[in-house]
């Protein structure tokens, strides 16, 4: 496979109240309270040296809904209020995350509005501002660069999306985001999960970051020899970035050799006349056509010279140079998809229509076409975005954002923006770094770091790295300190076990608080109760406090006294029977070792 | 060379070398910061006593804006923009903080290409200031103008910042006389530099006002929910800012909006009573603008009216609490002061409630500020429009019983249950 260098880009979300407003950082799913509709409007910024009016065509008609709840969205979310200052908690999180990286902080943070036109953010921009630069990690193949860190806002949720209409929720959006981008370090598909996965604990260390589901996004970088940066974005699963990088690896190499294919066959670039192919199809058989016709729409065709063949070639499993013309003519225009010359006749269209569209586009023997039905301007803006996409196949891979599939194949979703599209969010004051902020921030202990100390206690590897991820981990060190009697791996295994334990045996759910655990375990400490009566207690689902009394083990005293009662019950009994009973009725109340001993004492009295 | 704004250079620090684009500080924020806007896009603030080094790597150069010609096409009426200030014609270049483009009918058209398909836009731009700023002078001046093109076009768009655009819009009601045509006043509650913007339907929707509405008159046009659905078009001297930054902060006050106009050129009438487009002349009436508006409060010092009086103001607009009261029978009871004021200069009474009607006669301190002082009450005026309506009135042969008679819609006569908070 050719070499690989990708860089990824780690978006986490911050545990604490929205970046810019009041608004607590809670996702719903239940039905929101209230919708708005907006429009967006291209403008400058974002376009660059693009054609406005070009631009604003591509968003006509488009409609967002957004959807709002009255807990968790403002008038800010909304775009109907200017923000409030930079949340200074969330602005602290990304000073520990920069220390623990090593990086170098700028003197003066400055919010940037980052122009986004998809929808995601009401305001047409996303709030974004660089903390830190010039960072690193290690890695077990070599030091990893983390070039920038940095806060922002997280964007609102997509719900539906609709040819003309795109619907969010505005929960989500406003939570704050640390970003953590590495530089194009990483050289295999193994090596990013590696990496992937080691900033992930270094940002968990911190404690500072919500969990669960969608709270962290991972976004790939990758490019290989002869290839262009592509960035991948929408990762959920850690699991998938290997597959990810690889097949990007694959579509690279696949464009590299289409654009050397088309160098031998002499293609410089591609020109072409959109010719209207409507009336050879009037009585087409297929649904596409028929139904773009019928709506009074037309079929439209360009000709791609020497591209006979190509257009069919495969680039990642089940994609092919066609799929990726489809992806730019449906983002352009929001058309459903194209034919191409490689994969007629099929889908209703017969051999001899195929012959005549290519007599109708003039093409020759090595010439492929394309083509979309579809209302005529939209049929248009589709084919010019294919022609676009044609003559990036000559230089080989264009720069592209691109969405992670499922299966680990990418989709197109736009090109790569410049810097024109950040402009000074002017309604939020610059916020100065100042060395008493940065020492007021500890480094945390890092979950490697832990994982190592907890083998040192005593606990396994597999328990110490449970313990050290988990949320329990504060918890179980001040245990570890104060019960001095039990040992760290027992407490650890009772935290991180208790709740599954007695789902199992007893199919009983339970939530014991910290308190809880406290509680039993200085019982424990004090021999006040037995380790058999820990999961007794726990499936009572109450408070420990509360129901402990009635497992408290019995003094020497009174274990006697219910042993005598208990073999004058049972006189006669064989003394393994009566053990098995005596254990029975003080289960938890005294050690089985103590029962034994004091029976065989007492029976051999008697 | 010392560098300047926009100047792309390269910093060399105690932490490193940063290569970027200077741009400019803003004035009120510390000077000990140099801000780099680098490569990524991100700006960045670097201490001055940090910097080794900077070199000017290409100076700035200021870009050049094509604009497209704009033909006239025979089958559309024609609109008349006159721009006046305001976050609607407001874009910063970035690079140097300076303000640019001078909304030319061509700017109009390249920021939002549909008004092209509306009418043929003649623009002009009449002043340039945030309406915070705005003075009398300049309701005047905007008065002139619109009459200088009044008769050339089928309808006037004034782009206007939004804090007093209230002000203005009753101040047009009052100084053009028997105005023929619509007068649409428009702005925007979010920059135009943000996809997000409200200017562009604002806009569309004051020009398709401008070129098709039945009516004639001085209007707002603005959205009419926080969605980009539709603008109200309301009644000049009915209407006011109700919210400091929601899009649809303009409301009715006392009255209903005379139409919804939505981007695709429909207007749908919601209340027909309004003058009619007709072939009248419209002339200019004279205002005088030494007026003062007064907030009444509890325990407020009188002394502000001796002030006003000392300070040869020619006419007052009180503003007083609900019915139209005014501390009458406290040791600080407004009533003495008043009574000299009516003596030398007109004194008006409207309320703070917005809502409402104020009534002379309900209680026995309102009898004594209407009767035994001789305040003139402006039944449900508002107050921003009485203030501009008292300087044109006090030019009128008599001031106190142009108060009184509806020039523009500011006096209703007759309040039915659906105008409250809507």
């Amino acid at each position: 496979m050719a070499k690989v260098k990708c860089g990824l880009e780690i978006h986490q979300q911050v545990d604490t109240k929205k970046l810019f407003c009041e608004c607590d950082s809670i996702i719903h799913e239940n039905t929101p309270h209230y919708t708005i509709t907006r429009k967006l409007r291209a403008v400058v910024g974002e376009t660059g040296e693009v054609d406005i009016a070009a631009a604003q065509e591509a968003l006509k008609g488009k409609k967002y809904e957004y959807e709002a709840y009255d807990d968790n969205c403002c008038l800010i979310e909304l775009d109907e209020e200017p923000p409030r200052s930079l949340r200074q908690e969330a602005l602290l999180a990304g000073v520990q995350v920069a220390k623990l990286f090593k990086a170098k902080f700028v003197d003066e943070v400055q919010v940037m509005r980052k122009t986004v036109v998809d929808g995601s953010n009401t305001s047409g921009f996303q709030r974004t501002a660089l903390v830190a630069y010039d960072g690193r990690i290690d890695s077990s193949l070599g030091k990893i660069s983390i070039p920038t860190i940095i806060i922002e806002e997280d964007a609102a949720r997509l719900i539906k999306d609709e040819p003309d209409k795109t619907t969010f929720r505005l929960d989500r959006l406003g939570i704050p985001l640390l970003e953590i981008s590495t530089g194009p370090d990483i050289v295999s598909p193994d090596h990013c999960a590696e990496v992937a996965e080691k900033l992930g604990l270094f940002l968990r260390s911190t404690g500072k970051v919500k969990r669960g589901l969608g709270t962290i996004r991972q976004d790939v970088n990758v490019s290989i020899e002869g290839g262009e940066r592509v960035e991948i974005k929408g990762a959920q699963d850690l699991k998938l970035l290997p597959k990810l990088v690889e097949l990007e690896a694959v579509r690279q190499q696949s464009l590299i050799d289409i654009k050397k294919e088309l160098e031998k066959r002499n293609v410089r670039e591609v020109f072409a006349q959109i010719v209207d192919a409507s009336r050879l199809l009037v009585n087409s058989k297929s649904k596409v056509i028929a139904s773009a016709l019928s709506k009074g729409g037309a079929v439209l065709g360009i000709k791609l010279p020497c591209f006979k063949g190509l257009i069919g070639k495969e680039v990642q499993p089940g994609r092919r140079l066609g799929t990726e013309f489809s992806d730019r003519a449906k983002v352009a225009s929001g058309v459903g998809g194209i034919f191409h010359s490689d994969e007629l006749p099929n889908y209703g269209i017969l051999p001899d229509e195929v012959e005549q569209i290519a007599k109708h586009l003039d093409c020759g023997n090595h010439d492929g076409f394309v083509l979309v039905a579809d209302a005529k301007n939209r049929a248009e803006r589709a084919l010019q975005a294919v022609l676009v996409r044609a003559n990036d196949a000559i230089r080989g891979v264009p720069k592209e954002v691109r969405r992670a599939n499922e299966d680990g194949t990418t989709t197109f979703m736009r090109l790569m923006p410049g810097a024109a599209r950040m402009y000074p969010e002017t309604d939020v004051l610059p916020i100065k770094i100042t060395k008493q902020m940065i020492d007021s921030v500890e480094i945390p202990e890092l979950i490697e770091h832990k994982i190592g100390r907890y083998e040192k206690l005593g606990l396994g590897h597999d328990l110490a790295e449970l313990v050290a991820k988990s949320d329990r981990a504060l918890l179980f060190d001040q245990f570890a300190k104060s019960f001095k009697a039990l040992k760290p791996a027992y407490i650890a295994e009772l935290l991180m076990t208790a709740e599954r334990t007695v789902k199992r045996q007893f199919n009983i759910e339970i939530n014991p608080a910290d308190e809880d655990f406290c509680a039993l375990l200085t019982a424990l400490e004090h021999e006040e109760i037995s380790k058999e009566s820990v999961l007794e207690i726990l499936k009572e689902k109450k408070s420990v406090k509360e129901v402990l009394n009635k497992y408290r083990m019995l003094s020497e005293g009174e274990l006697l006294r219910e042993l005598t009662r208990i073999i004058e019950e049972s006189k006669g009994m064989p003394i393994n029977a009566l053990i098995g009973k005596a254990m029975g009725e003080l289960r938890g109340k005294a050690s089985g070792q103590k029962i034994v001993e004091l029976l065989k004492k007492l029976t051999k009295s008697s | 060379m010392k560098p300047k704004a926009g100047d792309k250079v390269k910093i060399t620090t105690s932490d490193g070398e940063f290569e970027g684009i200077i741009l400019p500080r803003p004035e009120l924020l510390s000077q000990d910061i140099t801000v780099l806007k680098l490569k990524t896009g991100y700006n960045i603030g670097i201490e001055n006593k940090k910097i080794k080094k900077m070199i000017v790597l290409e100076e700035y150069k200021t870009p050049v804006l094509k604009a497209k010609k704009l033909k006239p096409k025979a089958d559309l009426p024609t609109v008349a923009i006159l721009s006046t200030g305001g976050t609607i014609s407001s874009r910063i270049d970035y690079r140097t903080g300076g303000v640019y483009a001078d909304y030319s009918a061509e700017d109009f058209v390249a920021m939002c290409p549909e008004l092209e398909e509306i009418a043929n836009i003649k623009a002009a731009k009449v002043m340039s200031v945030m309406s915070e700023d705005a003075m009398a002078s300049d309701w005047v001046k905007m008065a002139e103008e619109v009459l200088k093109v009044i008769n050339e076009v089928d309808g006037v768009v004034i782009t206007h910042g939004t804090d007093t655009m209230h002000f203005t819009s009753a101040a047009l009601s009052f100084l053009l006389k028997d105005l023929n045509k619509p007068v649409v006043i428009t702005g925007a509650q979010r920059s135009i530099d943000r996809g997000s913007s409200d200017a562009f339907m604002n806009l569309i929707c004051a020009v398709t006002a401008a070129a098709k509405w039945d009516g004639a008159g001085v209007v707002v046009c603005m959205h009419g929910t926080m969605s980009d659905e539709f603008c109200n078009l309301t009644r000049g001297t009915k209407v006011r800012k109700m919210h400091t930054s929601r899009r649809d902060a303009f409301r009715a006050i006392n009255d209903e909006p005379f139409a919804k106009v939505f981007t695709d050129g429909k207007i749908e009438v919601i209340k027909e009573d309004y003058a009619k487009r007709n072939s009248g002349k419209t002339s200019l009436r004279e205002l005088e603008p030494r007026v003062a508006m007064v907030y009444i409060y509890p325990d407020m010092d009188p002394g502000i009216i001796d002030y006003h009086l000392k300070e040869k103001v020619h006419g007052l607009v009180i503003v007083a609490t609900a019915l139209g009261h005014v501390p009458t029978n406290n040791p600080k009871s407004l009533i003495p002061a008043l009574q000299k004021a009516a003596k030398k200069i007109p004194v008006m009474i409207c309320s703070q409630t917005l809502y409402g009607r104020v009534h002379p006669y309900v209680y026995a301190n309102l009898r004594k500020l209407s009767m035994e002082v001789g305040a003139t009450y402006l039944s449900d005026m508002l107050p921003e429009a009485a203030y501009s309506k008292l300087m044109v009135a006090l030019k009128q042969k008599d001031a106190k019983e142009f108060m009184l008679t509806n020039i523009a819609g500011e006096i209703s006569s007759r309040e039915v249950d659906d105008c409250f908070l809507i």
